[in-house]
């Protein structure tokens, strides 16, 4: 089985705003998402998850707060913020241009070179 | 390293199995020196994705060294010298599973973006 | 949470972390025992997965973008563990600053008080002082500015629309009627004087228009200290009446303590002074004006109007006012001569400041080398040379806030009696405090001398790479050497800038207190007096109240002479009076001045002026008689040359008619034992009081003093006198009393106060360079015990090693010597320029200095050398 690949830098960022768009959620759940979704192809180590939610929180587009979990613990919550709806916007364009603009290169037929 | 989108504040970077696939994929219409490989890049992607010359030629380096592609010395049309490079059948090979790789992840992606789950469902 | 918050809930910001991870791990787990994973398993595969807890929060830290605070916390307490692992070393470098700082800090605060703030008066950078100044005439004794007259303000005031004018001038008196008499000083000012600069009074009201106008009913405002010591601070005492120079006076106010024109306790309405020069617009009876800018009003504009009011007087009165112009400048406080010692001050605790670092520095860069192999250590095992870096100057950071705090707290305790024995008090001493200004300061030198001694160790030898250092001993001592021995050479020559000038200050003082003063000091009492305020109008009774003083002075037991003078030697205050041997009488610019005296027969025996030439006054010589003058031998060298002054005339200010030279005395160092010999007017002489004519007996006597010589001590006799010469009315009254011996050593007092403390900061310096010194070369020579053994092993003797240590002591001490010296050299020609009768550079003196300290700092290196040659060579050599 090929080796998973490493997410393209920034994506996780939109993944992330993504996922917390959908609703508050704390970062257990979020990797479970990324997990599940991805099927495994995409590999995100947990690692980096946490720091880059922190970062996030940082640049004011998640917000968090401490709540009753599902299985009764505390957890801290993360929700989207204004700006973080802003940025998810944003964020979506610029991986959609970047996607099709590797898309196009890929798709290159012969007499497209030079 | 580094692609630049003509956007100044969009600054993507991709990792180096990106780049090596966008190079491959260039080479598999023929054997091309380096700067038109960038060219061609560019071009292909509507300005968007710039390949500097301090990661194109690395990448070139790094692929010659895994056995991907190899070089030659040749002539331009305008009969300057420069080194061309063409695919090997490992790198066709390579490429290939990189393509997959990044269709993938894309999907993967996608999944995720289009994703309407309701909060807090999990498994 | 915001940013801030963040930062200042570092606690809370780490349990929050922590339980977030903690989560993750435990349902991490919990679902992987659901999926059937064993529990241990489980738990291991979950933290794998997540990877390195500590890793993670790291890069969580990092993300939140307060990383840096949380580095500079760590460092801190990396720090003070350090020192409190080394105490001593900790001990010395912080007294050391914390000596340093303190004095510097001293000085600044009383520089802050004293020289930097502006005038105690409500929004100071709109006042301004207005001087009367002729215009292309640059008097060389007065300069060009002059006090205003009477008619002049009043014009000024009405036409100049931009400045609120208010006018002062000195008019002390006696108060009399209920309690003692006493001589107050007291101001006569313009109604709006308390107005323009901002002051309102703390009862009754303060002078209105209507009171400053001649012939209203006199009215007065009163001092707090004045309505404290007369009428109790009782409220009904304004209403009340104070007689003041025998004129009943109404108290319509109160003006607040912190209200005080040269010591004012009363103000009276100047335009009821009915002195004829009042009304006379040449005559300047020195009224000082002060202005307010109107709002909206600029400098500039006012000056124009002022100039403009100048040129139309100009016109209208050309006698008086011909090349006379007004000019206004920034009202600044009076400070005197102080300025130029603080800075002086200030120069001398900057270098022992400096030296403090220094040797601050050396301990940092003794104990740098010391720690080589750690560092080298902890480069090789991953610590970035940039952290590094950083908790050095993070230490240093600590010890140089450490010291300056230390040293502010020092100077808390400090700064008041410093003000206190502040020769003949400070000006405006109330206004030197500890505050915000002061506390930055501190922080600013702490921070600046932290910096200065952080370098050091970064200074010396190239970069630390780890493996010599962890491969040999790793004892780097020649670049540390080099640096310390630019330490020691450093300190010495700033510790010699130091010695040496107090060393010439002390040798100045010597001689300025033997200088001759021209009088007898011993036994002679001084003192200001007032006669009778209700007879001044009068000459003749004046003049009865004058000779009734002298002989019921006489009658005092224990008094041998007494006479009037009207300037005392050595004390402020003197008259300038111009004079010319041959008429015609030349311009007012270009007449040479002398120091003139009214007095009494006896003034030459009871200050013991030796008799030159001719005789002194006696009692044939009065009114209607030939006017006589006796000279000093100054003017009769510099007038007469050569030639016999006796029986030549002399023209002068105070009269039309000529006088007549009947008598040559010895010169009197009227400006004082430093000042007098550079002053620029020292001709003198006497003419006798008797001969003064009657229109300015009132005028010379409301200025009057009395010189008593005694046979028993001076003050013992101060309160009979007081009763004896309190006249009829009970209201004549001695102030200002004083011996002429305080007198004189008053006038080296500056002088004094610079000896004590440059000799105290020579010590300090001397000691600290000394123990730096020391500290140097027991250091250096610890280092170079293997060195010794092999020396002695081949050879040498004990004697020889501590020739070799003290040999090379020595050289850096000549070097440091040599600088000094250089550096003290220049350093006496500034002290020449700012101390009064500082003498040339003497080479003894100079010399003596040099070699004291030349002197402690070979014993200072000889106790480690003789440490140093006790090696055993054979330890010696098993230690390498």
């Amino acid at each position: 089985m090929a080796p998973k690949s490493d997410l393209p830098q920034g994506t996780l960022d939109l993944l992330i705003l993504k996922i917390v768009a959908l609703g508050p959620v704390h970062g257990y759940a979020i990797a479970q998402r990324l997990q599940q979704v991805s099927r495994d192809v995409v590999q995100v180590p947990q690692g980096s998850l946490y720091p880059a939610l922190h970062r996030l929180e940082n640049r004011g587009l998640l917000a968090a707060g401490w709540d009753e979990s599902e299985t009764g613990r505390e957890a801290k919550f993360y929700r989207l913020t204004r700006k973080g709806r802003a940025a998810l916007g944003s964020e979506t364009e610029n991986w959609q241009r970047l996607a099709g603009a590797i898309g196009a290169i890929l798709k290159l037929s012969e007499g497209g070179a030079e | 390293m580094t692609l630049h989108s003509s956007r100044p504040d969009a600054r993507t970077d991709l990792l180096h199995g990106t780049l090596d696939m966008l190079i491959l994929r260039t080479l598999q219409w023929g054997p091309q020196h380096g700067y038109a490989i960038g060219q061609t890049i560019r071009a292909q992607s509507s300005d968007v994705l710039q390949v500097e010359a301090g990661s194109l030629y690395p990448g070139l380096q790094r692929l010659a060294k895994k056995g991907w592609v190899t070089a030659k010395w040749g002539q331009t049309e305008a009969n300057q010298r420069a080194k061309f490079y063409r695919l090997t059948p490992e790198g066709k090979k390579q490429l290939l599973r990189e393509e997959s790789r990044w269709n993938e992840l894309v999907q993967a992606i996608g999944r995720v973006m289009k994703a309407a789950l309701a909060p807090g469902t999990e498994e | 949470m915001t940013w801030l918050r963040r930062l200042l809930r570092h606690a809370e910001m780490e349990d929050q972390l922590d339980r977030e991870l903690r989560f993750h791990l435990e349902r991490h787990t919990a679902d992987l025992i659901a999926r059937g994973v064993a529990p241990d398993d489980a738990r291991r595969q979950a933290r794998l997965e997540l990877g390195g807890p500590e890793q993670v929060k790291e890069q969580c830290r990092d993300a939140r973008g307060t990383r840096w605070v949380d580095d500079l916390r760590q460092d801190v307490r990396y720090v003070l563990r350090t020192l409190r692992r080394r105490p001593g070393f900790a001990a010395v470098a912080l007294l050391t600053l914390a000596l340093g700082s303190g004095a510097t800090t001293v000085i600044f605060t009383v520089m802050h008080g004293v020289l930097f703030k502006p005038v105690p008066f409500a929004d100071p950078a709109t006042l301004v002082k207005v001087d009367e100044q002729t215009k292309g005439i640059v008097d060389y004794r007065w300069g060009d500015r002059w006090a205003f007259s009477y008619p002049n303000f009043l014009d000024c005031q009405r036409d100049v629309r931009s400045l609120d004018m208010a006018a002062f001038r000195y008019g002390g008196g006696t108060v009399s009627g209920s309690g003692d008499p006493e001589f107050v000083d007291a101001l006569q000012v313009s109604a709006n004087l308390m107005s323009v600069l901002g002051v309102a009074p703390i009862a009754g009201r303060s002078l209105l228009p209507e009171d400053d106008r001649p012939g209203a009913a006199p009215a007065a405002v009163i001092s707090q200290a004045l309505w404290q010591r007369r009428f109790g601070g009782a409220p009904s005492a304004v209403g009340a009446t104070v007689t003041f120079e025998s004129m009943p006076y109404t108290i319509v106010g109160v003006a607040p303590a912190t209200f005080t024109i040269r010591g004012a306790d009363i103000l009276t309405p100047i335009a009821q002074n009915p002195r004829p020069f009042m009304r006379l617009r040449g005559a300047h009876p020195g009224i000082s004006v002060w202005a307010r800018l109107r709002p909206g009003a600029t400098r500039a504009a006012a000056q124009a109007e002022l100039d403009a009011v100048g040129r139309n007087l100009a016109a209208h009165y050309p006698e008086s006012n011909a090349n006379r112009g007004f000019i206004a400048e920034p009202l600044r406080p009076d400070v005197g001569g102080v300025r130029p010692t603080l800075w002086l001050l200030m120069g001398a605790v900057a270098l022992v400041l400096l030296i403090a670092c220094v040797n601050v520095a050396s301990l940092l860069l003794a104990r740098a080398v010391s720690q080589d192999r750690e560092v080298a250590l902890r480069v090789a095992l991953g610590a970035g040379r940039g952290r590094l870096v950083r908790q050095h100057l993070t230490e240093s950071a600590v010890l140089g806030i450490s010291g300056g705090t230390l040293g502010v707290g020092l100077a808390a305790i400090g700064v008041q009696p410093f003000v206190l024995l502040w020769p003949g008090g400070l000006p405006g001493a109330d206004r030197v405090q500890l505050d915000w200004s002061v506390l930055a300061f501190a922080l600013g030198v702490s921070l600046a001398c932290g910096f200065l001694f952080g370098l050091a160790p970064v200074l010396r030898a190239p970069s630390q790479r780890p493996d010599p250092a962890l491969r040999a001993g790793g004892r780097s001592v020649t670049g540390s050497r080099q640096l310390h021995s630019v330490f020691i050479v450093a300190e010495i020559a700033l510790a010699m800038v130091l010695l040496v000038s107090a060393g010439m200050l002390g040798r100045t003082l010597l001689r300025l207190s033997s200088v001759d003063p021209g009088v007898n000091l011993r036994n002679v009492l001084t003192s200001r007096m007032a006669v009778s305020p209700s007879i001044l109008s009068d000459p003749g009774r004046v003049r009865a109240a004058w000779q009734t003083v002298i002989d019921r002075g006489h009658r005092v037991p224990g008094v041998r002479a007494i006479a009037m003078v009207d300037t005392v030697p050595m004390r402020a205050g003197n008259n300038q009076v111009g004079y010319w041997t041959a008429p015609p009488e030349p311009e007012r610019m270009q007449k040479p001045l002398a120091l003139a005296n009214s007095v009494t027969p006896e003034y030459l025996d009871v200050m013991g002026i030796p008799l030159r030439r001719g005789r002194f006054f006696d009692d044939h010589d009065r009114l209607g008689s030939e006017p006589v003058v006796v000279i000093d031998e100054v003017m009769a060298q510099r007038v007469f040359a050569g030639q016999d002054p006796l029986g030549k005339r002399l023209w002068t200010d105070l009269a039309p008619e000529p006088l007549i030279v009947v008598g040559v005395v010895g010169h009197v160092r009227h400006w004082g034992l430093a000042a007098d010999d550079r002053a620029q007017v020292r001709d003198q002489f006497y003419y006798p009081f008797a001969q003064v004519p009657d229109a300015n007996v009132r005028r010379w006597s409301e200025l009057m003093s009395i010189a008593v010589r005694t046979g028993v001590e001076p003050l013992s006799l101060v309160e009979t006198l007081r009763h004896e010469l309190r006249g009829p009315g009970g209201d004549q009254v001695l102030y200002a009393t004083a011996t002429l011996e305080q007198l004189a050593n008053a006038t080296l007092a500056d002088q004094r106060f610079l000896v004590v403390l440059f000799g105290a900061f020579a010590a300090l310096a001397m000691t600290l360079a000394c123990i730096g010194i020391y500290g140097v070369q027991a250091y250096l020579t610890g280092q170079r015990v293997s060195e010794f053994g092999v020396r002695m092993a081949l050879g040498a003797t004990a004697r020889d090693v501590v020739r070799l240590v003290l040999g090379e002591s020595a050289r850096m001490i000549a070097a440091g010597a040599l600088l000094g010296a250089c550096a003290a050299w220049a350093a006496e020609r500034v002290l020449q320029r700012l101390v009064e009768g500082m003498i040339d550079t003497e080479l003894s003196t100079f010399g003596a200095m040099v070699a004291i300290l030349v002197l402690a700092a070979l014993v200072a290196s000889f106790v480690p050398a003789r440490r140093a040659s006790r090696v055993d060579a054979m330890t010696a050599l098993r230690q390498e």
